[in-house]
């Protein structure tokens, strides 16, 4: 039973791909299709992303293990629909001219700040079997906290590139920002707790 | 003043001789047809209103040799890829909702710097100057462009008959108010309605056009109908849809895009392809239509059209007057 749900969930995670190529075999990716392309990977590569983060709170929240184990396979996931995005605007949008790749990557912060992202990904992605786990220990989890930084990036990445109607990069920044805070409050306060007298909280806060 | 810039155009981009030679003539003999055209596609342009999937037939303009040499984009491309932000922010909003506008009867309040204000109803405008073809090439700030076959008249032919008086420097232009027909103003992502602006000699520009339709038919609503204002050598932005006022200023117009983002948007906004957009390169382009697998293509000074328009900047700095 619990392998069928598996089998549910990885075409669940494969379903944006799988409609890419339906819609691309089939002709109807519209009057900019490398566009298209580029900004479905991108979007659901950030999906993915929030889900990942999303994943822990719900196990808590539900008391249930069965959503943070899931969280390696949506992080996976999240690393390949960005890698195809990153892939997509470098071989179909720029023919893999690298010194236009490059400049591109130099002179514009929000292409800056999406590779940035997109590039820590990747020592998270290596590092994210057991037998990795087991060897960085403690690290692990250090290392891995990266994934915080990698969203905010993967956001304002989206933010800077939008010409006027920031209402979807706006949606996206809300629920990272839930999802943070989720992480920081209570942490901040048990913090103020421990170091701090009563009075100076209001300050501080 | 025309002819002399026009003298200065490219073989493949200019009105064949004869044709320029007999426009007098021309507009003679197909004077009464004309008019017959015109009472033909009022009655057109009212039908136009009932679908969007209605489409009507010019039926009488002439051709240019205009672009000849470019394929054009698909007109399910043209009609289905637009920014058109008065019936939302998506590429398929306009196309998906268009339809609400009403655009018969159309009037152009024309104002300001003029002699005597008037109201021009759209016949009326059809009246002013022949319906020609334009096929120009459209490039879009986002980095994107088509080819068009617009059918227009030259805007400077609006403007002669407008009188604008020795203080008119600037033509201002405005865009229908109407959250019932447009439902992305709705939201201010700009502040509505939208406003243009063109300096008086680009305004006069042989190669400035008022299109009303395209492919040979009545312009699309999600394409800006009834009138939209066509300057091939700007990003597309500056090519103002649905027009209702135009204003003779003496002082620069404020655009909705500088106004938006002045630091982004000039009053200009030729295309250049060694002014970057702040934000990314504007040194190629896509072209749509070219498909999945096509490469991007070198964006041109002025969208290609220096010669005929350069003169009009020399000795203006590009990065500053953006």
């Amino acid at each position: 039973m619990n392998r069928y749900i598996n089998y549910f969930i990885f075409s669940l995670l494969l379903a944006p791909i799988i409609r890419l190529i339906v819609l691309a075999v089939s002709n109807q990716l519209g009057a900019n299709p490398v566009e298209f392309i580029i900004h479905s990977l991108g979007t659901w590569g950030l999906i993915y992303l929030l889900l990942t983060l999303t994943l822990r709170p719900l196990s808590q929240l539900i008391h249930s293990s069965k959503p943070i184990l899931l969280r390696r396979t949506v992080g996976l996931f999240t690393f390949a629909y960005v890698c195809l995005h990153f892939l997509s605007y470098a071989g179909l949008d720029q023919w893999f001219d690298f010194q236009a790749i490059g400049s591109d990557i130099a002179k514009h912060p929000y292409v800056l700040v999406g590779f940035s992202g997109f590039l820590l990904m990747i020592p998270l992605a290596v590092t994210s079997t057991n037998q990795w786990m087991r060897r960085l220990g403690h690290r692990w989890k250090k290392l891995h906290r990266l994934v915080y930084l990698i969203a905010i990036l993967g956001v304002v990445h989206y933010w800077w590139l939008v010409k006027k109607d920031i209402s979807m990069p706006l949606l996206f920044s809300a629920i990272l920002a839930v999802l943070l805070g989720y992480r920081l409050i209570p942490k901040l306060s048990r913090g103020w707790r421990r170091e701090q007298p009563a009075t100076d909280i209001i300050h501080t806060a | 003043m025309s002819r002399n810039r026009i003298d200065k155009i490219p073989a493949t981009e200019i009105t064949p001789k004869s044709v320029h030679d007999d426009r007098r003539d021309f507009i003679r003999k197909l004077g009464v047809g004309l008019i017959g055209g015109i009472a033909a596609s009022s009655g057109l342009f009212q039908d136009a209103s009932a679908t969007s999937s209605d489409r009507q037939k010019i039926t009488s303009y002439r051709k240019s040799s205009y672009g000849h040499e470019e394929t054009t984009t698909p007109y399910e491309d043209i009609t289905s890829y637009n920014n058109f932000y008065e019936f939302g922010t998506s590429k398929s909003d306009p196309a998906a909702s268009a339809s609400r506008l009403i655009t018969m009867p159309w009037t152009i309040s024309i104002e300001g710097q003029v002699r005597k204000p008037k109201i021009l109803g759209f016949d009326d405008l059809l009246r002013l100057a022949p319906l020609e073809e334009r096929i120009y090439r459209m490039r879009c700030v986002e980095g994107w462009s088509m080819v068009i076959p617009w059918i227009g008249l030259p805007l400077a032919d609006l403007i002669k008959w407008a009188e604008p008086t020795g203080n008119a420097k600037f033509v201002e232009f405005v865009s229908l108010d109407n959250p019932a027909m447009m439902p992305g103003q709705n939201l201010h992502v700009l502040d509505w309605p939208y406003t243009e602006g063109l300096r008086m000699d680009e305004a006069m520009h042989p190669l400035t056009i008022l299109a009303v339709g395209l492919y040979g038919e009545v312009l699309p609503k999600q394409n800006g109908a009834p009138v939209r204002l066509v300057v091939p050598w700007k990003y597309g932005f500056k090519g103002i849809k649905s027009i209702v006022k135009i204003r003779f200023t003496e002082h620069m117009p404020v655009s909705s895009w500088m106004k938006a983002n002045p630091r982004e948007y000039g009053f200009y906004s030729n295309v250049n392809p060694s002014v970057d957009h702040p934000r990314w390169s504007q040194a190629t382009e896509r072209r749509i239509g070219d498909g999945l697998f096509a490469k991007r293509r070198k964006t041109m000074l002025f969208n290609g059209y220096a010669e005929q328009v350069g003169q009009m900047y020399s000795g203006m700095d590009m990065r500053k007057y953006f």
